[in-house]
């Protein structure tokens, strides 16, 4: 047995001539937080999917608790084993909630699927509690509720089956920021209770400031630099990750060194590139 | 010279209690960037739609909008047209949902100079492919489709579109959210440089309160369909006066916040089913005392800046209370 909770190992995946994920490999410790950053094209989500079951790789591993994920679940009992494994949590909670369907029916559904014979009505009320709704957001369908709420449900929805790990695609990316700051503060607090492990993507580099304890920095299906988070933000090393920094807006922010940095980057790169052989996804 | 200027704008929907924006003043002066900010739901967007009287059905309004001193609000089926073509335009947020994915870049870029007679047709191109280089993109885009270029790419079609009838005002709503952060430095120095060049005034509406502070000379906090906070953005960002921005920058989660909670604003915005009686951020607001249930607040200048002013009965304690830190 690995005491490591995740273990991704050499992972790829290529859509036609584009390698989306080239080669990537980090671990999640238990009750770790990991954030996964780049730009749209790092191949960030496709790693995502790829952990949760909703793509396959053409090479690597990935290991929960040292048992390694089958690329394919056949089969009801595998899917659902799968599932209690890792849960995730997506951007949009408008679109991954069902608009008939109220809250508590919503995790009721959850249960009877994972846990058949139990007492539903306690856990559900528990997990309302968890996640901070009110027994009166239980009946109410998802067009009732804010954003905030919605994502509340999505929470709960993930944390019914008690997962090992949650992966949060861009969670507080439609969120507002009052709201966005309670749900950061209700992960903090799941994660202290409940020992689940994050994997959270997301482009914003105050949000993995604030909630993960490592990351890794992934450029055109690469990763290009990964550490703790105090010391990557601080002091980092790579020149796409000086570059993500120097962009968050700020004070006193020049955007005309950013531009000119960024496409200094691009033509370093293409330089390498034509050298190196295999395409990238073109830079935006 | 002031190129919008709004004055005491109400604006009922049917349906909501009370008037989704009460008694706005805002102004944006030529070669000027000012940015609107607040949460979903506080009338950002409906302000800057307002300008080009892109209202929702049933919109009842009061008051002034004034775009280079005509009021929007009065103006016959003409005037508007000559408003959102030649004085006024809008940057959205989303370029793909505001541009048709079946036509030529040239033709979305040329078509709205052409079908108002502002230029012939190979005038129109020649502007347009002018207006191009100046959002640094090359001729050839003229015979591309949208699905060809990116994001970024596009939405500085967009820009290059908007500038097509030399407008005095540009309305930019969102217009860097749905891109990558790299590629907002490079829009919003777009953006700088045409204002510059044109001495266009900009209205900026984000939520995004780190942008605000970096690109505008003014800034502007909404909440619950009112001006809460104006004034110069160096002196909102350092020394808010309204309680509502100060638990907005606290809430954001920035790169010198260390790892740990953040600040939240408890509850949800006033819903627009309900009436207001006092100040709107009454119930979330750690300041609030009996005036503030039962009085609005007025705008109050900040003592020697007359130009930042809140609308808070407790601005000057929240002033004191931050000197003292």
């Amino acid at each position: 047995m690995s005491d490591l909770l995740l273990d991704v190992s050499g992972l790829s995946r290529t859509f036609g001539d584009v390698h989306a994920v080239d080669d990537v490999s980090f671990t999640l410790a238990e009750g770790g937080s990991l954030g996964i950053v780049g730009e749209s094209g790092s191949g960030k989500t496709t790693t995502a999917r790829i952990i949760v079951g909703l793509d396959r790789a053409d090479a690597g591993t990935v290991r929960v608790h040292g048992a390694e994920q089958t690329g394919t679940a056949r089969g009801r009992a595998a899917r659902l084993a799968r599932a209690r494994r890792i849960q995730m949590v997506f951007q949009d909670p408008y679109l991954s909630l069902d608009p008939r369907t109220s809250v508590h029916d919503v995790l009721r559904e959850t249960l009877r699927l994972h846990f058949p014979g139990t007492d539903h009505a306690a856990r559900i009320r528990e997990l309302l509690d968890q996640v901070g709704l009110g027994t009166r957001a239980a009946d109410a369908r998802p067009r009732e509720l804010s954003g905030g709420q919605r994502q509340r449900v999505a929470i709960a929805r993930a944390l019914a089956v008690e997962p090992a790990i949650l992966v949060l695609d861009e969670a507080v990316a439609a969120l507002d920021v009052s709201v966005q700051a309670q749900i950061l503060n209700l992960l903090a607090d799941i994660r202290e209770q409940t020992r689940v492990g994050y994997l959270f993507i997301t482009h914003d580099l105050g949000v993995v400031r604030c909630v993960t304890d490592d990351v890794i920095v992934m450029r055109r299906g690469r990763i290009v630099e990964s550490g703790a988070t105090a010391r990557v933000l601080e002091a980092p090393e790579h020149p796409y990750t000086q570059l993500l920094l120097a962009s968050v807006p700020r004070p006193g922010w020049d955007p005309r060194a950013i531009g000119a940095a960024r496409r200094a980057l691009a033509e370093a790169e293409s330089a390498g590139a034509e050298a190196g052989g295999a395409k990238r996804p073109a830079a935006v | 010279m002031t190129t919008l200027d709004i004055r005491g704008l109400r604006l009922r929907l049917p349906g909501a209690a009370r008037p989704v924006l009460d008694g706005v003043d805002l102004s944006v002066d030529a070669s000027e960037t000012v940015a609107l900010v607040g949460e979903s739901g506080s009338g950002k967007s409906l302000t800057s739609r307002t300008v080009l009287r892109l209202l929702p059905k049933g919109a009842a309004t009061e008051g002034r909008v004034e775009v280079a001193g005509d009021d929007v609000l009065t103006m016959n089926a003409k005037q508007l047209r000559k408003l959102r073509t030649q004085t006024a335009a809008m940057v959205f947020q989303d370029p793909r949902a505001a541009i048709n994915p079946l036509r030529r870049i040239g033709d979305f870029l040329t078509e709205s100079a052409r079908l108002n007679k502002l230029m012939t047709a190979a005038e129109a191109d020649t502007r347009a492919v002018e207006l191009l280089d100046a959002v640094g993109l090359s001729a050839d885009l003229m015979r591309r489709y949208p699905g060809q270029l990116s994001g970024g790419m596009l939405q500085r079609v967009m820009i290059a579109a908007a500038l097509m009838g030399d407008p005095r005002l540009l309305l930019a709503d969102e217009p860097t959210t749905a891109l990558d952060v790299t590629s907002q430095a490079e829009v919003v120095t777009l953006l700088a440089d045409l204002r510059e060049r044109f001495g266009t005034g900009l209205l900026f509406v984000t939520h995004d309160l780190g942008l605000a502070a970096a690109i505008s000379d003014r800034v502007y906090v909404m909440y619950a369909g009112r001006i809460v906070e104006t004034g110069p953005s160096e002196s909102i960002f350092a020394r808010p006066r309204h309680p509502y921005t100060r638990a907005l920058l606290a809430s954001t989660p920035s790169l010198d916040t260390p790892q740990g909670r953040l600040t939240a604003i408890d509850g949800q915005p006033p819903d627009l089913r309900q009436e207001l009686h006092g100040c709107p951020f009454a119930p979330r607001c750690p300041l609030a005392t009996e005036v503030c249930t039962t009085e609005a607040p007025q705008s109050t200048s900040a003592p020697g800046e007359p130009a930042h002013t809140a609308a808070c009965h407790h601005a000057d304690r929240l002033a004191r209370e931050a000197a003292d830190v």
